[in-house]
């Protein structure tokens, strides 16, 4: 892949639009359930197959829950928005229009904040947000010569949420999106779950030559379904607009879909094939009115946003701003973090380097989230704890940690069944470094002779001695009398 | 006793509630009217004469116990555009020739739930776009006051129906003025309720903001008595209105004395018939007499609304069809190349000239760079047409003038000229481009063809049109009359 560097010259021009798919337990203009997975056709009730006279009634928790986005990226939820009828035929859209917000979106100028490849804040425009049925799906495998149509899918209540194009690079792409996913996960409103397609993503990139004033033609990429793939296929789009212009040719506006097999972007229809959507307000669904009251109400279930913990993270806790990014990527992993830290007498910088240390490492070895944990919270802090009171050593902790893992019980009972207590009685250590210091006469003339150096090796084998149990800074002590004696 | 097929909804309401007769034997008397007249009138697309015996036989068990409804084993009919459980439902069209519907229509639950027996299913104008029934696949209506003549449309089946005494009440739908014409062309009653007055869940969509759903009946009370059942509230039916129901057939007795009746000066001018013109005003001499007042108001943009309509009404439907695609229902083309020629065939076989004629201006008017010129423009002019009747309402109770410009016109007449048929409806659609509730009652004969008087109320005012017409009906004969081959 080429490096950035290899844009120098030119400047990249890319917005985003990122589809959410709204966590609600039915779909937005029926009372069919929208859980995934089901047998193709089971979800998908009357008003979702588009049958004759069947009429859409708006399912009201897409407005609470775009109008939760609205308030969180600081943008104006509209008091009056319309549904209105996109028109276009395809076999997994029943009623040959889907239903979508056009003029009058519900959410308009919000914004919101990255961090850009030099380590300063950028804002990102968001235009606006949308609420809109999503289409069923097309089956072309294992049907021979025919294919089918699975309309589970149909009227699952989507958020489009579009980006002005104030995304100059493949990265800042990511970190919005991220931000984007971070975000309505916060707010409970979409699961994000990328491979179920709850969060999909369009991007329309285009490149022009520095300091030229019009935008270049855009390309649109699609079918961009995970957060290294939207890098990647962006990478690859601004490359090839660039050798294609560098070679004389021109970018035509056309939508390309990415091959992640073959890293690459390839045409799918022009915008001469485009079709007109023909937009009008839906006659059968009434504008939605919401009250500035109802906003406020809103406002009141607005959770902490994740900038705002990670700024109390790093404040109260007095935690590193990446750690506390990163804790704060998702509320989940934030909460447990908090739990380890009220459970524990040690300082949140220790809980942190366990959560994000041992525990994540176990988490993603396992492929599993933090909701996943086979460690609670309670007693994650237990072993911290066990370290925090000198009962054990950093060193043995990650030992209990592993049993802890495999449900050998809680940090006490995995020290006391496997005898894993710190020596901490002053005799027994010094027993055992007379030992030591006897066995090494070499070592011992040396350090006396001043290479210090050697303190590490005594202390190691003490430590080996004692099969790592002895309290390493009673060991450095009683070491450092003893040899300088 | 007066023959049962000869006595209003009422009446046998009566006659049934006093053990005269049994649901089952009127069920059979009437069934025995269609089996008779349908041939000449093709008035119906399903004759469920099954099911209908079965209904008739459970209202009787019921009236035995007492828990019969309001409608209890009184028979109607079924405009074919209202979605009915296990019976085919058509809509006048080839592409739904086989459909049957997994559900029924609100509208069809309703009058069932009050007991209700369904005779079958009427002919209609293909999709209800046509004023004159000649669109349905089905083939044409005939009129049973001229079998040469249109009984008009879309709800000509149900229209031609009533008057020919073959059922005593029957459902319509009204998108310009398919209530109100056929009504009009045949001598029976027909009233639009307001926009959101009764439920479209079930009632396949031509135009979804102009499309209401009411009936034709013999007499303002027995629409009274129907339409008390048909309306109110639906949550399947966001644009349904909740507001509750008046009990519509209380009032009807009530004096129209003092109540202001408006006479638009446009209704009167040169595109009127004469003769129907003079009914018209003979009409609203009589409701002077019963005390009402007249008073000259204006419309100065009606004018304008069957070219607004022309716009709405197509751009709607044209996005309301699509989802005819041969795909899951509906007529499918046989041995499909592709995707495109399984779109394009099955649309071409199943749709018959004038819905396409529709779909394709519809789909221009929306087209970009048309949009603003036609269809945003029409919404404008909707709201100046909707304005000048508010401003009018304010200092009258009803407005009163003719239906149609002319009795009924002979079939195949104006089949080759959409202008000239489009015209037919420009005393009606304003009240659809408003919303408002609006009837039409039989005011007398015009060369042996009926004529109605055209009652438009303000919003939610159906109790004032219909104690309007109760009230003429109680000084007038004209909905008694029986056409001669029907009596």
């Amino acid at each position: 892949m080429m490096g950035i560097s290899s844009f120098s010259g030119w400047e990249v021009v890319i917005g985003l639009e990122v589809h959410a798919q709204l966590a609600t337990k039915a779909k937005i203009f029926s009372g069919a359930s929208t859980a995934y997975g089901a047998e193709p056709n089971t979800q998908a009730c009357l008003v979702d197959l588009g049958y004759p006279g069947v009429l859409p009634v708006l399912n009201e928790e897409v407005v609470r829950m775009a109008t939760l986005f609205g308030l969180a990226v600081n943008a104006t939820v509209a008091r009056r928005s319309v549904f209105a009828r996109k028109n276009y035929f395809y076999p997994d859209l029943p009623k040959g229009y889907q239903i979508s917000q056009y003029e009058l979106p519900i959410v308009e100028h919000g914004e919101l904040f990255i961090t850009d490849g030099d380590g300063n804040e950028r804002r990102i425009g968001i235009t606006r947000a949308h609420l809109e049925e999503d289409a069923g799906k097309s089956i072309h495998e294992g049907l021979g010569a025919s294919s089918g149509i699975d309309l589970n899918r149909a009227g699952t209540p989507l958020l489009e949420i579009v980006s002005e194009p104030d995304l100059r690079s493949a990265k800042e792409a990511v970190a919005y999106l991220r931000k984007i996913h971070t975000i309505v996960r916060y707010l409970g409103i979409s699961d994000g779950n990328m491979q179920e397609g709850s969060f999909r993503c369009d991007a329309n990139v285009s490149v022009r030559r520095l300091g030229q004033k019009v935008l270049g033609t855009r390309a649109e990429l699609k079918n961009l379904n995970s957060f290294r793939f939207i890098e990647k296929a962006i990478n690859f789009e601004i490359e090839r607009q660039i050798e294609l212009i560098k070679d004389g040719g021109e970018v035509v506006q056309e939508t390309r879909l990415y091959d992640s097999d073959k890293d690459e972007t390839r045409s799918m229809r022009s915008k001469e094939e485009a079709n007109d959507y023909r937009y009008f307000p839906d006659p059968d669904l009434l504008p939605v009115e919401i009250s500035e009251e109802y906003i406020e109400a809103i406002r009141v279930t607005l959770p902490e946003l994740p900038d705002a913990k990670q700024q109390r993270f790093v404040n109260d806790y007095d935690l590193k701003s990446d750690a506390a990014a990163i804790l704060t990527t998702s509320r989940a992993l934030a909460d447990y973090f908090e739990a380890v830290v009220g459970a524990t007498d040690a300082r949140a910088q220790v809980a942190a380097n366990w959560v994000l240390g041992e525990l994540s490492g176990a988490l993603n070895r396992e492929n599993k989230g933090i909701g996943d944990s086979r460690i609670a919270a309670t007693d994650l802090a237990g072993l911290v704890n066990r370290i925090h009171d000198h009962t054990i050593s950093g060193k043995i902790a990650k030992q209990v940690f592993e049993a802890m893992w495999e449900g050998e019980g809680t940090a006490d009972e995995v020290i006391e069944a496997k005898g894993l207590e710190q020596i901490t009685d002053s005799s027994a250590i010094e027993t055992i470094v007379d030992r030591v210091i006897a066995a090494n006469p070499g070592p011992v003339e040396e350090y006396k002779a001043g290479k210090d150096k050697l303190m590490g090796f005594f202390v190691g084998q003490v430590m080996k001695e004692t099969q790592g149990q002895a309290n390493p800074e009673q060991v450095n002590q009683i070491l450092k009398a003893k040899l300088n004696d | 006793m007066t023959e049962l097929h000869s006595q209003t909804l009422t009446e046998l309401a009566i006659g049934l509630e006093s053990g005269d007769f049994t649901s089952v034997e009127l069920t059979q008397a009437l069934l025995d009217r269609v089996a008779e007249h349908n041939d000449k009138l093709n008035a119906f697309v399903t004759i469920t004469a099954d099911e209908a015996l079965a209904t008739a036989a459970r209202a009787d068990a019921a009236r035995e116990t007492g828990s019969g409804g309001v409608l209890n084993g009184l028979p109607i009919i079924h405009k074919d555009i209202f979605c009915t459980r296990g019976i085919r439902t058509t809509c006048g069209s080839k592409m739904l020739e086989n459909f049957v519907s997994p559900y029924d229509a609100t509208v069809v639950e309703k009058l069932s739930a009050a007991g209700a027996v369904v005779l079958g299913k009427s002919n209609m104008d293909e999709f209800a776009m046509g004023s004159s029934t000649e669109t349905s696949y089905f083939g044409p209506v005939r009129n049973p006051w001229n079998l040469d003549c249109t009984p008009g449309g879309s709800s000509g089946g149900s229209s031609a129906a009533v008057a020919a005494r073959i059922a005593p009440a029957a459902t319509g739908t009204d998108t310009g003025g398919s209530i109100r014409q056929p009504a009009s062309l045949t001598g029976t009653v027909g009233i639009k309720p307001t926009y959101g007055r009764v439920s479209r869940y079930g009632m396949i969509a031509f135009a979804s903001s102009l499309d209401q759903a009411g009936v034709i009946t013999r007499s303002a009370e027995d629409a009274a008595r129907l339409l008390g059942v048909m309306a109110g509230f639906d949550a399947r039916d966001s644009t349904s209105i909740d507001q509750p129901v008046p009990d519509y057939t209380l009032s009807i007795g009530d004096s129209i004395k003092g109540l202001r009746v408006g006479i638009v000066r446009e209704h009167f001018d040169a595109g009127l018939d004469q003769q129907t013109g003079a009914r018209v005003r003979e009409a609203i001499a009589v409701l002077e007499s019963l005390g009402a007042t007249t008073v000259e108001v204006s419309l100065p943009n009606l004018d304008l609304s069957v070219p607004t309509y022309y716009v709405v009404a197509p751009a709607e439907c044209s996005s309301n069809l699509s989802r005819f695609d041969g795909v899951r229902f509906g007529h499918r083309a046989e041995d499909p190349e592709d995707l495109l020629d399984l779109y394009c065939r099955s649309r071409g076989e199943g749709f018959g000239d004038e819905v396409k004629r529709r779909i394709m201006t519809g789909t221009y008017v929306l087209s970009a760079g048309y949009y603003d010129a036609y269809y945003l423009k029409a919404q404008q002019v909707r709201r100046l047409i909707a304005d000048d009747f508010k401003k009018a309402f304010a200092n009258v109770d009803v407005i009163a003038g003719p239906t149609t410009p002319s009795p009924a016109f002979k079939l195949g007449d104006k089949v080759d000229d959409p202008i000239t048929m489009y015209l037919n409806d420009i005393y009606t659609i304003g009240a659809n481009l408003a919303g408002l509730p609006a009837m039409s009652v039989p005011c007398g004969l015009v060369d042996d063809l009926p004529v109605g008087l055209h009652l438009v109320g303000a919003h939610f005012t159906e109790e004032i049109l219909l104690r309007f017409a109760h009230q003429y009906q109680q000084q007038t004969d004209f909905h008694t009359a029986c056409p001669e081959a029907f009596k």
